[in-house]
C-alpha cells in the first residue's frame, strides 16, 4: 500500500504535541507496535522541536513542514524548515552537543532520532534552511 | 503537566503527569524550582509513572534539577520510567549520576 501526506504549521511549540499525534495518527495504518509508534512519536518530537528552537530561534510566525510516506511497511517522515540552517551538521549530530546550552537543552536530539529509526539523513546549509529525513521499517513487535 | 509533590523529610517526591517536551519544559522547570527552593531537601526523587511523553527536552529539564541539587550535595532518584524514556537515559548516561528506583 501506498499512502502520502503532509501537513504544514507554524513554528509555535504547542505545534510539538499536533505533530506527534498527527504523525502516529497516520503511521497507525501500518499497525505497527506500541514501541514502534512510541518511537515515531519520539523522533518526531525531535525534529519539530530542533526546527522551532534552532531553525527559526523561536520565532513563532514561521511555518514548519512535515511529510510522511508509507510504502507497505516502509515509513518515511521528513521534517522541514526555512530557516537559518546549520553550518557543521557533524558537530550537530554528536551526542551532547547543543549550539543553545542556555536553554538547558541536554544535546540529544539527533542521537534519539537515529536511535529511534532506522537511519537519519540532514541536509542543511547556513542560511538555506534543514531538512531531516528519517525512515524506518514497521515490524509490527509487540502490537 | 501536572505536579505533586510530597515531601518526607529531607526527601521531596515529584509525581509528574503528562507530556514533557519542550513546549511544557519551561514550566515543568520553574515548579521544580520553585519546590526546590525549600533548602531542607537534599533528595528529588521523580516519579515518571504518570508520564504520556518524554523526549530529550525531559532529559534536560533532569539533568538541570540534578546540577541544582549536586551543587548543594544533594541526588536525584528516578522511578516509574517507562521503556522509551529508559532508553533515552540509557543513550545519554543518565543512570551515571541518577539513581533508578
Amino acid at each position: 500500500m501506498h499512502n502520502e501526506m503532509e501537513v504544514r504549521f507554524l513554528s509555535l511549540s504547542q505545534n510539538e504535541g499536533f505533530a506527534r499525534a498527527a504523525a502516529a495518527a497516520f503511521a497507525a495504518q501500518m499497525n505497527p507496535g506500541i514501541e514502534e509508534l512510541s518511537d515515531i512519536r519520539t523522533a518526531v518530537s525531535e525534529a519539530v522541536t530542533n526546527a522551532i528552537i534552532h531553525g527559526y530561534d523561536q520565532n513563532p510566525d514561521r511555518v514548519v513542514t512535515m511529510q510522511m510516506e508509507i510504502d507497505d511497511d516502509d515509513l518515511v517522515v521528513i521534517v522541514r524548515d526555512d530557516g537559518c540552517g546549520i553550518g557543521d551538521v557533524a558537530l550537530a549530530r554528536k551526542p551532547f552537543f547543543t549550539s543553545k546550552p542556555e536553554l538547558e537543552r541536554s544535546g540529544m536530539g539527533f542521537s534519539v532520532m537515529e536511535a529511534f529509526m532506522d537511519s537519519l539523513d540532514v541536509q542543511s546549509g547556513l542560511g538555506k534552511g534543514t531538512t531531516v529525513t528519517m525512515r524506518k521499517r514497521i515490524r509490527h513487535a509487540n502490537r | 503537566m501536572e505536579l505533586h509533590a510530597q515531601k518526607r523529610g529531607p526527601r521531596l517526591t515529584v509525581r509528574l503527569s503528562g507530556e514533557l517536551d519542550h513546549h511544557s519544559a519551561e514550566q515543568t522547570r520553574i515548579m521544580l524550582d520553585t519546590l526546590l527552593r525549600d533548602v531542607t531537601v537534599s533528595e528529588l526523587l521523580l516519579d515518571l509513572s504518570g508520564m504520556s511523553f518524554m523526549d530529550s527536552a525531559g532529559l534536560g529539564v533532569i539533568l538541570g534539577r540534578f546540577r541544582k541539587l549536586s551543587m548543594r550535595g544533594g541526588r536525584l532518584i528516578v522511578k516509574g520510567v517507562n521503556p522509551s524514556v529508559d532508553r533515552i537515559f540509557q543513550m545519554s548516561g543518565l543512570y551515571a549520576i541518577v539513581e533508578r528506583q
